[in-house]
C-alpha cells in the first residue's frame, strides 16, 4: 500500500506491507532510529512518538494507519540546534543511564505536558505509566520532567 | 574549568554526563541501529517443551518460504561450533555440553533449535513457522529442591541432577550453635529474576573473507572476553575477530556472559559471507536470556540472650537452570563469601547444592548471590530482634564491628577494607528519627493502622577483583594518549553501559592533566581500537578500571616531565606540574602539556633516548575487593482491606568511599533500589509444573513503573579504602542489596499484630491479605 506521512516535518512517501508496524516503518524505512523498541507488545514505551501531537506507542500502529499524519520523533524535537525543554531536563536531572527507554520517556513526557502544564509528582508518575525504564529508578525522569514542565510554563506566560 | 591555568577540579562535582547529547537526541547506535549494507535477517525457532526428544526437523518448506536464505539445525553445525562456555571452577562441577543449536533434545523453553536466514525481518520471522519438529515430550524436573532429592535425570550421563555441592565457611559451627541460648531459623526463598534490560540482547557479525576477519556488534557487557571465547568456538584466530559493544542499552549482569546466538550468527555470517543480525524479542530475553537468583533454604543465627551472635548456618538449593552460562555455578559461592552481614560472626557454614532443572540459566543479575546473602542475613536479625525482645537497630548495632577493627577478617574468609557501620546506621536514623518514629507506630499500630519500619544494614563486596579469586583476571586496563593536537584519548578496557564513565573517566583524566573535560574523549568497548579489558561488572569500573586510568595518566605525565624538562633546558627534578603546566626552568619559562604532547610527536627536539609519541598503558591488579556499605530505613503502610504496601518514606545512606561524580552515584541508588523494591514485591519468573514459562512478557512480568516507587532520600557517609588510589570502592550494586531486606522487614514489623515471622516474596497484596484475614 501507497503511503505518505509527514515526519519531523519532511515527507515521506513509500509503498508498504500492510502489516508493517509505524515502529518499523519509522526505524528501516524512514531510517530513523532513534525510536527503540523493547518489546514490539505495547507494554515498554520505549517506542513512543507524537502522533499528531499525541504520545503513542509506534509498536502497536501500523504504518497504514499513519498514512496522512504528522508524525514526531526524538529527532525532531529539539529545533534549530537548542534541545526542547524536556530534553534539557533528562540532561540537567540525569534522567538517564543507557539511555533506551530515554527517547520513547522524552516523547511520553512532551505528550504529558502538552495536555497539563503543570502535572504535580503524582500526576507524572502516573502519566508516565506506560514507559518503563529499569535504570534510574524513576526519581531523577519525574525530576526532569517537572524542570521542564517550568521551564515551559514559564515560556508560556 | 580545570583546563591550563585555572585549578577547580572536576573530582567530585556532580558534572552533567558527556554521553547524554547524544542519547537524549535518538543518536546513539545500539545494536540494531547499526545498518551494513547487504545485511540479512536471523530468526529462531525455539524449544516449546521444557524437555523433550527432537525426533526430526523438517525444513523444506521453510527453505522456500519468500526471502529465505539459508536454515541451520543442530545437526547442521555440530563439530562446527563449540559450545556454549562455563568460566566457573568449582570442585567436581558436572559441566553439560551446551550446543549453540539443540542436538536430539531440548532442555528449557526457548532453547534454539533451529535459526532461519532471511532477507528481512518479516520473512525470517515468518518462515519459522513453516519448520516443522517432532518433539517428544520428556519427563520435566521444574523443583530444584525435589530435583536434589531423585526423579527423573536432566542430563542422564551425570546419574542425578545434581551439579555440585559448595562448602564455605570457617569455625565450628555446630559448636556455635550447641552453646547457644537462642537458635532461630527461617526458610526463605529468593525468587527467580528477569534481569530485563529495556534494550534485549542483539547480534551483528559480518565476515570478511578476503581479510578473514569477523567483526562482531553485540550488545556486551565484556567485549573483550567475549572476542577470546567467540573465536575459540568459531575457529578463527582471535586477533581476526574484533568485538563491538556499542551504546549497550542495560546489563546489570545479564550481559555478561557468552550466548549461543553470538557465536551461531559469527559462524553463519563466516558461512554466507554477508553481514547477519539477530535482534532479541522480549519473548526470547524473558526465557533465553539469563534469570537471577533462584536459591531456596534454611538460614539459622545462633545467639546469647543478650544478642551476642555465636554462628550462622545456611542450607540451600540453588536452581541453576538446565545448562551453565559463563558464570552460573559460582553466583552462589559469592552468597557464602558474604553471609557474614556487617556483623562479628565467629563461625558460618553454608552448604550449598546447584541443581539443574529444565529452565533458563541462573547467572549474574545486579548483587549476583550478594542479595541473597544480606536478605538472609538480615531477614535472621529481624527475626533474632523479635524473639530476643531486643530492638533491632540495637542488636544490629551490638554486632558490628567497630571501625578500629578493620581490616576486618570474617568467618567466611575476606578481609572488609574500611568500614564504618555505625556511622551510616546512625546518619539513617537521624534523617528517620528513629525513636521518634518508632513512638508514632505505637499510637497508629492503637489505632488499628499497619505501619511497619524496616532497618537493614548492608556490606557488599565490591571492585571485583584480584585476579587471584576470579575466573578470568580481575584486573583493569586503561590507554591514555595526548594526541599532536593536544586532545586526549583515554581507552578504557571497562565497558560501561549507562554508568557513566565517559564522564568520569574524563573527570579524572582532566584533573591529573589539567586539561578541559571536553578536551577529553573516553573510548571503550571495542576490541579493534582498546587494549584488552575485563569488562564492566560487579561494581568494578571506577574502582579498578579508573585506577588504571590514574596510573596510566601518571605514567604518561611523568613522561611528559622528562620532555619538558629538556624543553625548559633543566632537570626533571626542578620541573614541578600544575594545572596542565609545566614550570621550574631557570629563566622561569613554561611549556603547557599540549606543547610537550606536540614536541613529543614531532620528535625533532627530544631527550636523548626518548621513545617518541606521548601515551601510556596501565594494567592495574588490585589486591584486595572494597567493602562498600550502608543503612537502608523503609516505612511503609500495609492496607487491611486489600493487603496493600504503601512505602510513606525510603532512606538510604551508602557509603561508597570517596565519589568521583556524585550525580553517577546518585543515579546508581536510585536505580538498584528501584530493582531491590521490584523484587521484594512484584517480580518473579514463574514457570509452571510442564516447565512453561508463564511469565514470557512484560504483562505478565511485572517490571517496576513510575506511580509504584517512592522518592529516595538518600545521603552518604565517606570511609575511603586504600585499596586503590581514588579511595572508591564501588555503588553499582548497592541499592538492589540494601533495599530488598529494609522493605521485607517493614512489611513484616507491620504485620506484628498477626504473629508473622516472614513471607516470601514478592510480596504480593493477596499474600498479604491472606495474613491479615487469615485465609
Ligand atoms: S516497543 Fe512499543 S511499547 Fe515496547
Ligand atoms: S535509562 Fe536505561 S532503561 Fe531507562
Amino acid at each position: 500500500m501507497k503511503i505518505s506521512l509527514e515526519i519531523n516535518g519532511k515527507k515521506h512517501e513509500a509503498d508498504v506491507e500492510p502489516r508493517l508496524l509505524l515502529v518499523h516503518f519509522l526505524r528501516d524505512v524512514a531510517n530513523l532510529t532513534g525510536t527503540h523498541i523493547g518489546c514490539e507488545t505495547s507494554l515498554c514505551g520505549a517506542c513512543t512518538v507524537l502522533l499528531d501531537d499525541a504520545a503513542i506507542k509506534s509498536c502497536t500502529v501500523l504504518a497504514v494507519q499513519a498514512d496522512g499524519c504528522r508524525v514526531t520523533t526524538i529527532e525532531g524535537l529539539a529545533s534549530a540546534g537548542e534541545l526542547h525543554p524536556v530534553q534539557k531536563g533528562f540532561w540537567e536531572h540525569h534522567g538517564l543511564q543507557c539511555g533506551y527507554c530515554t527517547p520513547g520517556m522524552i516523547m511520553a513526557a512532551c505528550g504529558l505536558l502538552r495536555e497539563n502544564l503543570s502535572p504535580s509528582e503524582a500526576e507524572i508518575r502516573e502519566g508516565l505509566e506506560g514507559n518503563l525504564c529499569r535504570c534510574t529508578g524513576y526519581q531523577n525522569i519525574v525530576d526532569a520532567v517537572e524542570s521542564a514542565a517550568r521551564e515551559m510554563a514559564g515560556a508560556v506566560k | 574549568m580545570s583546563s591550563n591555568g585555572k585549578n577547580e577540579k572536576y573530582v567530585g562535582r556532580p558534572v552533567k554526563r558527556t554521553e547524554d547529547p547524544r542519547l537524549i537526541q535518538g543518536l546513539g547506535h545500539y545494536v540494531d541501529d547499526i545498518r551494513l549494507a547487504g545485511e540479512l535477517y536471523v530468526a529462531f525457532l525455539r524449544s516449546p517443551y521444557a524437555h523433550a526428544r527432537i525426533n526430526s526437523i523438517n525444513t523444506d518448506a521453510a527453505r522456500n518460504a519468500s526471502g529465505v536464505v539459508a536454515i541451520f539445525t543442530g545437526s547442521d553445525i555440530e563439530g562446527r561450533v563449540g559450545n556454549v562456555p562455563t568460566a566457573a571452577a568449582l570442585e567436581g562441577l558436572k559441566v553439560p555440553k551446551y550446543p549453540v543449536l539443540a542436538l536430539g533434545k531440548v532442555f528449557f523453553v526457548g532453547q534454539p533449535v533451529a535459526a532461519v536466514v532471511a532477507t528481512s525481518r518479516y520473512a525470517a520471522r515468518d518462515a519459522v513457522d513453516h519448520i516443522e519438529v517432532d518433539f517428544e515430550p520428556l519427563d520435566v524436573v521444574v523443583d530444584a529442591e525435589a530435583a536434589a532429592q531423585g526423579g527423573p535425570v536432566i542430563h542422564h550421563d551425570f546419574g542425578d541432577n545434581i551439579a555440585y555441592v559448595h562448602r564455605a565457611g570457617i569455625g565450628d559451627v555446630d559448636a556455635a550453635f550447641a552453646s547457644a541460648d537462642k537458635i532461630v531459623a527461617q526458610k526463605m526463598h529468593h525468587q527467580r529474576l528477569a534481569p530485563i534490560s529495556l534494550e534485549p540482547r542483539g547480534v551483528l557479525a559480518s565476515f570478511l573473507p578476503g581479510e578473514q576477519q569477523l567483526t562482531l556488534w553485540t550488545s556486551t557487557q565484556i567485549p573483550h572476553l567475549l572476542r577470546t571465547q567467540v573465536a575459540i568456538m568459531i575457529g578463527l584466530p582471535e586477533n581476526k575477530v574484533r568485538v563491538i559493544a556499542p551504546e549497550v542499552g542495560g546489563g546489570f549482569g545479564s550481559k555478561l556472559n557468552v550466548y549461543a546466538e553470538e557465536a551461531l550468527l559469527s559462524f553463519i555470517s563466516m558461512q554466507l559471507h554477508k553481514p547477519v543480525k539477530w535482534i532479541e524479542t522480549r519473548r526470547e530475553n524473558m526465557s533465553a536470556t539469563i534469570h537471577g537468583r533462584a536459591q531456596s533454604g534454611v538460614a539459622e543465627l545462633a545467639l546469647k540472650n543478650d544478642g551476642t551472635i555465636l554462628g550462622l548456618r545456611y542450607t540451600v538449593t540453588a536452581d541453576l537452570g538446565a545448562y551453565h552460562q559463563l558464570l552460573t555455578p559460582a553466583i552462589p559461592t559469592l552468597t557464602g563469601l558474604m553471609l557474614s552481614g556487617c556483623y562479628k560472626i565467629p563461625a558460618i557454614s553454608m552448604v550449598c547444592t546447584g541443581v539443574f532443572t529444565n529452565k533458563m540459566a541462573t547467572d549474574a543479575y545486579r548483587g549476583a548471590g550478594r542479595p541473597e546473602a544480606t536478605y538472609v542475613v538480615e531477614r535472621l536479625m529481624d527475626i533474632a530482634a523479635q524473639e530476643l525482645g531486643i530492638d533491632p537497630v540495637e542488636l544490629r548495632r551490638k554486632n558490628f564491628p567497630t571501625p578500629d577493627e578493620f581490616p576486618f577478617a570474617t568467618a567466611t574468609g575476606l578481609f572488609y577494607d574500611s568500614g564504618n557501620y555505625q556511622a551510616a546506621l546512625d546518619r539513617a536514623l537521624a534523617m528517620v528519627d528513629y525513636d521518634k518514629l518508632r513512638e508514632i507506630q505505637k499510637s497508629d499500630t492503637a489505632a488499628g493502622r499497619l505501619v511497619g519500619i524496616g532497618v537493614s544494614t548492608y556490606v557488599e563486596i565490591c571492585a571485583l577483583g584480584p585476579s587471584a579469586a576470579m575466573p578470568a583476571g580481575g584486573w583493569e586496563s586503561a590507554t591514555v594518549r595526548i594526541e599532536p593536537t593536544g586532545k586526549v584519548t583515554v581507552m578504557t578496557g571497562a565497558s560501561p553501559h549507562g554508568q557513566g564513565q565517559e564522564t568520569s573517566f574524563a573527570q579524572i583524566t582532566a584533573d591529573m592533566l589539567g586539561v578541559d573535560l571536553n578536551d577529553v574523549y573516553v573510548i571503550h568497548g571495542d576490541t579493534g581500537i582498546v587494549q584488552y579489558g575485563i569488562g564492566t561488572f560487579g561494581s568494578r569500573a571506577t574502582a579498578v578500571g579508573g585506577t588504571a586510568v590514574v596510573y596510566a595518566t601518571e605514567k604518561l605525565i611523568s613522561k611528559a616531565t622528562k620532555i619538558a624538562a629538556h624543553l625548559l633546558t633543566t632537570d626533571e627534578e626542578n620541573v614541578t606540574f600544575e594545572n596542565g603546566v609545566f614550570s621550574g626552568a631557570p629563566d622561569d619559562k613554561q611549556v603547557t602539556i599540549q606543547q610537550v604532547a606536540l614536541a613529543a610527536h614531532l620528535a625533532s627536539n627530544l631527550p636523548p633516548d626518548t621513545e617518541p609519541g606521548l601515551s601510556a598503558t596501565y594494567f592495574f591488579e588490585p589486591k584486595n575487593f572494597t567493602f562498600p556499605f550502608g543503612a537502608h530505613i523503609c516505612i511503609v503502610e500495609v492496607d487491611r482491606d486489600t493487603g496493600d504496601i504503601r512505602i510513606k518514606r525510603y532512606v538510604a545512606v551508602d557509603d561508597c568511599g570517596k565519589v568521583i561524580n556524585p550525580l553517577l552515584v546518585e543515579g546508581q541508588v536510585h536505580g538498584g533500589i528501584a530493582q531491590g523494591l521490584g523484587q521484594a514485591l512484584f517480580e518473579e519468573v514463574v514457570y509452571d509444573e510442564n516447565g512453561q514459562l508463564i511469565t514470557g512478557t512484560l504483562m505478565d512480568y511485572a517490571v517496576p513503573k513510575a506511580h509504584q516507587l517512592p522518592r529516595y532520600e538518600l545521603d552518604r557517609t565517606e570511609t575511603p579504602t586504600d585499596v586503590n588510589p581514588l579511595g572508591v570502592k564501588g555503588v553499582g550494586e548497592a541499592g538492589t542489596i540494601g533495599s530488598t531486606p529494609a522493605i521485607v522487614n517493614a512489611v513484616i514489623d507491620a504485620l506484628r499484630p498477626f504473629g508473622v515471622k516472614h513471607i516470601d516474596m514478592p510480596l504480593r497484596p493477596e499474600k498479604i491479605w491472606r495474613v491479615i484475614s487469615n485465609q
